[in-house]
């Protein structure tokens, strides 16, 4: 197997839509040498544990990759992948384009059910219970959990029914609930003053920011366990990913939030945990702070300072 | 390096546009010729033309409504064919050494067809008396109920009382008498309709007679018609009495009802009988006597003119009075002499009802079956064998489905049907035989590829992402498709409505063997309960223009309706369209995304 040809990450590019709102929290050590041994390691195919931060250990975990490895057809997409997410925190995931981030997400509400020629090994647990025990209520283990896409995807409906959606399906009727549920998860999605006065117009008609924001508004809505985020913001104009960020802060405590990043800033202003993906394998994983500043590997090290290879 | 400003003609794609252009230009042309074909000689069917009056060499005169001029090549050995007053005028055009020339002959609508035996007649130009040509101002066109239009001057009026003579004198009597004659013939056919109720009441009882035998198994209706004999001498009347107390009782009972009816009818239709006849007399004795141009005289009832006027002194207000008169008859009526007059109400019912039954019975069923491919199936080699089986159905001819549907629907189903519910009309079929149901059927499942086809289409272009999007609120397959892929797709799933509503509307090769006919007793959807009758025959107009056009008994006549006919067929499929397509478009414009 031969490694990836990696393109510069997206970091670079990220740094100037973080907005200046706090300092660059990047790592400023000196260039070390390449890594070489993991790499070659990864290339011959041998199974690597990852770099698990001590930190962890102390931490309460609401969902636990158990692991996980995980087919396209014949491509292998995901390695033994193990990944503890503490309870009510805020969890980054980051990684260059194509090492399995988004694929990880699909698998904690199994959505890779929906493609045939997805095949998975290993497990996950939920608080405790199995998600890919034979005899999970699918429907019931999603209504636990809410996922922002990376590409939007409004319902072609209006406004008010896309916030209410989750409710609509469990056969929620009372309209003063509806109503409530609607601005409140609008407001929280920064959404609301824009559309307030049009709550019955067509979703597909925004833009493709306020299209994103909506998708946020409807994962919250049904007020879930665990929120999945894959790059929420990565539609949106600096002032709406602030109100986003705040949403983060504002949730966390309450729910775990599992989000993927491009955005350096972003994952170190808003998780208390980083994970580092590359090439389908957890790499690193510990405290945000460490990952950014103190990293372990120094693939970790490049990957956050913007070199690689 | 590339060379200058200079490129060749076919990299500036110059010769694709002039081919595809011209292809759009050629397929644009044909479309616009037949719908002007079909527009110019629809719209002018009804408008009443003025008539002219031609006098022959030959001393006869022609009155007729002109339709058209043509010219044909004659030849000097045709030349004895033409009539023997024509010939020397026709040999002194023939220029010296010359065969062929060119020669003038004028259609004229000459009607009249009882008298004279055709409705249109030709005038060669070397018939015709040089300047013989003029427009009577008493010319009167007189559209009578069965016996087609009369072309002539009116020459008096006869009624019990009183003869007006002149034309003044009898047109005016005629227009002043005609209401009366109007009101006659409504009350006549109100008693004719009282009658056949009466009638059909009669057949009702009799088919329980029948169904009373068939359970008791002892015969019963001879006896039943014997004891409604109206001459029945004492004796008879006991014995057939002391033979009917014999009969089971339910039997005895249908009987007895039966009888009931034939005497109420008996006594009740003696008056209607004596009244129509009465009515008929007064209308015998109240007529027009007509002149025709060739001096004949011919007797009209006022009570038998549907529209009469005087074709060459109406103002243009006047003729457009006519012809949309003439348009109500025609959307309105039912069709009269075999079509060639009247109107096409039935016709134009039957298609409607014929075609939302079909929409109804085919928009389900493969809105579903697409569904099922679509979503719940694996992809995999018999789905795709079930599609390609699918496409290939809608390449099948059409009267293939007719003969399945007469096969399949009629004969076999609807015989079972009549086998076990209506066993006391056999052997007349009621479900046996074509009927709207069958029909609706039967163009259902020929439409049904297409309308599966869209669907599909439409139900893949629904982006996964927001399928993925709705199962990730946890929402059920069904939930998703219900409230997700459904209304998305609508759009597509109506177009497909529209391809099918406009095949089956158009179609008519299976029509011909499964339920459409040229005159229809009575209309397939009417106020009489139970309001739909499925086992109806109904007349249909794609099948009304076969059977104008090519079966009709004088065609001639025919052949304006038929131009109409079209025109309406054609307008009635665009309306169904253009309603199917608004509703599209507002359907669209609820799920088209600004955005991005
Ligand atoms: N539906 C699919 N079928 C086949 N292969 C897939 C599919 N989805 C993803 N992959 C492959 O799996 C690998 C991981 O993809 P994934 O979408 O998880 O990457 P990612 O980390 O989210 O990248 P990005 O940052 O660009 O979103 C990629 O190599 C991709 O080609
Ligand atoms: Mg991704």
């Amino acid at each position: 197997m031969v490694a990836h040809p990696l393109a510069p990450p997206n970091a670079r590019a990220a740094r100037s839509t973080g907005g200046g709102r706090d300092e660059v929290i990047l790592a400023g050590a000196p260039p070390r040498e390449p890594p070489s041994d993991r790499l070659a390691a990864i290339s011959r195919g041998e199974v690597i544990p990852a770099e698990v931060h001590p930190e962890l250990a102390t931490e309460e975990h609401v969902l636990r990759v158990q692991n996980l490895k995980l087919w396209y057809g014949e491509k292998q997409a995901l390695f033994d992948v193990n990944l503890d997410v503490p309870k009510g925190q805020v969890t980054a995931m980051i990684g260059p384009s194509g090492c399995g981030k988004s694929t990880l997400l699909r698998c904690v509400n199994r959505m890779n059910d929906l493609l045939d020629i997805v095949r998975i090994e290993g497990d996950m647990t939920l608080n405790g219970d199995s998600i890919y025990a034979r005899d999970v209520d699918v429907i019931e283990l999603r209504k636990r959990m809410g996922m922002v896409f990376q590409k939007p995807n409004p319902f072609p409906m209006s406004i008010y029914e896309n916030v209410v959606y989750p409710l609509r399906i469990d056969g929620e009727r009372d309209r003063r609930v509806l109503d409530e549920v609607c601005e409140r998860s609008l407001r929280g999605a920064a959404l609301w003053d824009e559309v307030k006065d049009r709550l019955q117009e067509s979703a597909l008609g925004m833009s493709g920011g306020q299209q994103q924001r909506l998708c946020i508004a409807r994962a919250i809505a049904a007020e879930p366990e665990v929120l999945l985020l894959d790059e929420p913001c990565s539609a949106l104009d600096p002032i709406a990913t602030g109100k986003v960020e705040d949403l983060i802060q504002r949730l966390k405590g309450e729910y775990s939030v599992l989000i993927v990043t491009h955005n350096m800033q972003q994952a170190s202003r808003i998780s208390e945990y980083t994970a580092f993906m590359y090439l389908g394998r957890l790499m690193e994983y510990g405290p945000t702070e460490a990952i950014f500043t103190n990293p372990k590997l120094d693939e970790t090290n490049s990957y956050v300072t913007g070199r690689f290879g | 390096m590339r060379g200058g400003p200079a490129r060749s003609v076919v990299a500036g794609g110059e010769p694709a546009v002039w081919l595809s252009g011209a292809a759009l230009a050629i397929c644009l042309a044909m479309i616009g010729g037949l719908l002007a074909l079909i527009l110019w000689n629809g719209i002018g069917t009804f408008w009443p033309g003025e008539l002219v009056r031609v006098t022959l060499r030959d001393g006869s005169a022609v009155l007729g409504e002109e339709y058209g001029t043509e010219t044909y090549e004659l030849r000097r050995a045709s030349v004895p064919l033409l009539p023997a007053e024509a010939r020397p005028v026709a040999l002194a055009a023939f220029p010296e050494g010359e065969d062929a020339i060119e020669a003038v002959r004028v259609l004229l609508r000459t009607d009249n067809r009882r008298e004279s035996g055709s409705t249109f007649t030709y005038v060669d130009a070397f018939e015709v008396q040089p300047g013989s040509k003029t427009t009577p101002s008493w010319a009167v066109v007189l559209e009578r109920s069965d016996q087609g239009r009369f072309l002539g001057e009116p020459v008096r009026l006869v009624t019990p009382e009183q003869t007006y003579e002149g034309p003044e004198a009898a047109w005016e009597a005629f227009q002043k008498l005609r209401p009366a004659a109007l009101e006659r013939n409504e009350r006549r056919e109100e008693l004719e309709e009282e009658s056949g109720a009466g009638g059909v009441l009669i057949r009702e009882a009799e088919l329980r007679v029948r169904s009373a035998e068939m359970r008791t198994g002892v015969d019963g209706r001879d006896l039943a018609r014997a004891l409604s004999e109206s001459a029945l001498s004492a004796s008879e009347r006991t014995r057939l009495e002391a033979e009917l107390a014999e009969k089971p009782a339910d039997l005895r009972e249908a009987i007895e009802e039966y009888v009931l009816l034939e005497r109420r009818n008996d006594i009740q239709d003696a008056p209607r009988l004596a009244a129509m006849s009465e009515l008929s007399a007064e209308n015998a004795a109240e007529y027009l006597v007509m002149r025709t141009a060739s001096g004949q005289e011919v007797e009209v009832e006022t009570a038998e003119v549907v529209r009469g006027y005087r074709a060459n002194a109406l103002s243009w207000w006047g003729r457009l009075g006519v012809y949309l008169s003439r348009w109500w008859e025609f959307l309105s009526e039912e069709p009269r002499q075999a079509g060639t007059a009247g109107g096409v109400w039935p016709a134009i019912w039957g298609t409607v009802t014929m075609t939302l039954v079909m929409t109804v019975f085919v928009v389900p069923f493969g809105v579903l079956a697409a569904l099922y491919l679509r979503e719940y199936a694996k992809q995999g080699v018999i789905v795709s064998a079930v599609r390609v089986a699918v496409n290939n159905l809608a390449g099948v001819p059409s009267i293939v489905f007719g003969v399945f549907g007469l096969g399949f629907f009629c004969y076999l189903i609807g015989g079972g049907v009549d086998q076990l519910f209506y066993a006391e009309r056999l052997p007349d079929p009621t479900f046996g035989k074509g009927g709207l149901l069958w029909a609706s059927l039967t163009l259902a499942l020929l439409t049904l590829p297409v309308v599966i086809v869209a669907t599909e289409e439409a139900l893949s272009a629904v982006p996964n992402s927001m399928r993925e999007g709705s199962y990730a609120c946890g929402a059920s397959k069904w939930q998703t498709i219900r409230r997700i892929v459904l209304p998305r797709a609508l759009p597509g799933i109506l177009t497909g409505m529209i391809l099918a509503v406009a095949r089956g509307a158009g179609e008519v090769a299976p029509l011909m063997l499964v339920g459409a006919v040229n005159t229809a007793p009575a209309l397939p959807v009417d106020l009489e309960a139970p309001f739909v009758h499925p086992s109806r025959s109904f007349m249909h107009l794609g099948f009304h223009i076969y059977d104008l056009g090519f079966q009709a008994p004088d065609g001639d006549a025919a052949r304006p309706m038929v131009y109409t006919t079209m025109l309406l067929l054609i307008a009635l499929v665009a309306t169904l369209n253009l309603a199917a397509m608004w509703l599209r478009a507002r359907l669209r414009r609820r799920f088209t995304s600004a955005s991005f």
